[in-house]
């Protein structure tokens, strides 16, 4: 009685032991290895081998081994009717065993496992499908299989078979998050070159602004990444730039290339590009989130006095606030057929008169950090390479710059507090 | 006599036998280490290996499968292994599995050492 609990025992430590061990998804050498030993060791037999069925190739090709050095490194050839009988034999089999297909499988293998000294096959089976086989030496007592011994390697057995199935399913869900993920980022690309050839097409239709949209982009891509924005929200952005101006395509080509400032008749035309381009993009189903609001909010100011919804402060999106600074910046540092482009001394002065009325100050202070960060070589040129040679003395503007930031840094810190 | 310690195993040596101590619960990590070290052991030219399971309450399936794989180590290179301090549970796991039929099992050291030099002294 005390001989039959201890091997209740032992049998009961090993499938406990087994479920550890299969739940090691991070290391499945290991966990083969591992959960073989445990099967081994449940009934003490010396040698033994796991094969793995290769459904492709029919073959059995051994992944998991023990004193089975003499065994020849080859793939185990095995039929699909063996494979189907295996599969549904669903219980152990030994030499001894004459009549079934599966027998015949192991006659046929004769050789090898006489070579290992094999006495015992266990099918691996999930779903009735034969993931692979165990193949087992005499015990260390060199008696005879029980019926408990088959019953204890049978239930370890069936472990590790749903153990190596789901590692690989794991493995074909991850190959094909893969696949999906190529298949998405060639998508994207497609998607950013598409909205980039977009923007070159808005600005062709007017002449004094050619590049605009892909420099607001730019701008706008400078801005959120010294804002902490995350990769995904800075290419979001970066298209919402070359988009904003979308909705110019159902402006007038006479209102657009006039070469006078607007008169009240035009400027209503104008004015309605935003919610234009908000109506073109909102059908799109954009990889990035709130592109169509951005393009409907940047002329939306601090103080509600834009257009076209006279939001206020928060209740303008953050990228629409950044790609209105983005889209004045680009403006007043480009000729327009009315003006000539302004220094950038009279840019910043610009920003600091509407900062906090037309300009958010948390936008303000990122540009002026990641324009000071470029200037003092911190940074790699983007802004001053977007500006080319059409920026005058640097040393000029860094005070004005750092000026910008005394002043508006702790109203946008009170501002973020306030949210 | 030497012995070490450390990151594996405590081993110390008296002739050319080894005797290695196994730790209190032989599982993968704890089998794995007395593996190997009965394995540097015999590559260093011992003769013998005694495994003391003196502190060991408790061989789990792992721990056995090593212990096997050991003994298998030991026959091939053609050298004696006892396992000695074995308590009475482990004894008679041992003995269930078959795998006193393997090993011998001694008392204690005293007995395993004894053992070996008589042997050796009629061989």
């Amino acid at each position: 009685m005390e001989n039959i609990n201890q091997r209740l025992l032992h049998t009961f430590a090993a499938l406990a032991d087994l479920g550890q061990e299969i739940a090691n998804t991070s290391d499945f050498e290991e966990m083969l290895r591992s959960s073989f030993h445990l099967l081994l060791g449940s009934v003490a037999i010396r040698r033994g081998a796991i094969a793995q069925h290769d459904r492709q190739r029919d073959t059995l090709r051994i992944i998991a081994a023990r004193g089975l050095e003499h065994t020849p490194d080859t793939d185990i050839a095995i039929t699909r009717a063996h494979s189907r009988h295996l599969a549904s034999l669903g219980t152990s089999l030994t030499l001894a065993d004459s009549t079934s297909e599966a027998a015949r499988f192991m006659e046929t293998n004769q050789e090898l496992f006489a070579t290992a000294e094999i006495q015992l096959l266990l099918p691996l089976v999930v779903h009735e499908r034969l993931i692979g086989v165990v193949l087992l030496g005499e015990k260390a007592s060199g008696e005879k299989f029980t019926e408990e011994d088959l019953d204890t390697l049978s239930a370890l057995a069936r472990h590790i078979a749903v153990g190596i199935n789901s590692h690989h399913l794991l493995g074909e869900v991850k190959r094909k998050a893969e696949e999906n993920r190529h298949l998405y980022d060639g998508l994207r690309a497609i998607y950013k070159e598409t909205v980039r050839a977009f923007a070159a097409a808005i600005d062709m239709k007017d002449r004094y602004t050619q590049g605009h949209s892909v420099r607001v982009g730019k701008y706008s891509e400078v801005i959120a990444r010294e804002m902490g924005w995350t990769d995904d929200e800075v290419e979001g952005i970066t298209i919402a730039g070359y988009l904003h101006d979308i909705g110019k395509l159902i402006v007038d080509l006479s209102v657009i290339n006039s070469p006078e400032r607007f008169s009240a008749k035009d400027s209503a035309e104008m004015s309605k590009h935003p919610a234009a381009g908000y109506e073109i993009l909102s059908p799109i189903t954009h990889p990035y989130a709130d592109i169509p609001l951005m393009a409907r909010y940047h002329h939306e100011r601090m103080d509600g006095a834009g257009y076209p919804d006279g939001l206020k402060g928060d209740q303008i999106p953050p990228g629409a606030r950044i790609v209105t600074l983005a889209d004045s910046f680009d403006a007043m540092t480009t000729d327009r057929p009315y003006r000539k482009k302004l220094p950038l001394k009279d840019v910043l002065i610009d920003f600091k008169a509407n900062t906090g009325t037309q300009f958010d100050p948390a936008v303000v202070c990122a540009f002026c950090r990641a324009f000071l960060k470029e200037i003092e070589g911190k940074k790699e040129r983007r802004l001053l390479n977007l500006l080319h040679r059409n920026y005058d003395n640097l040393d000029a503007i860094t005070p004005l710059l750092n000026q910008l930031l005394t002043e508006f840094d702790g109203v946008a810190m009170a501002v973020a507090a306030n949210n | 006599m030497d012995a070490t310690g450390g990151t594996s195993v405590q081993a110390r040596c008296v002739g050319d036998t080894a005797i290695i101590y196994a730790s209190d619960y032989l599982n993968k990590l704890t089998g794995e280490r007395i593996e190997r070290e009965c394995k540097r052991q015999l590559e260093a030219g011992r003769h013998a290996v005694v495994i003391n399971f003196r502190d060991t309450e408790l061989v789990n399936s792992i721990g056995v499968s090593i212990l096997m794989g050991v003994i298998d180590v030991v026959e091939q290179t053609r050298a004696r292994l006892i396992f000695s301090d074995v308590n009475s549970q482990t004894a008679s796991l041992f003995e269930m599995l078959g795998i006193t039929r393997l090993v011998q099992i001694a008392k204690d050291e005293t007995e395993a050492l004894s053992s070996l030099t008589s042997s050796h002294a009629g061989s």
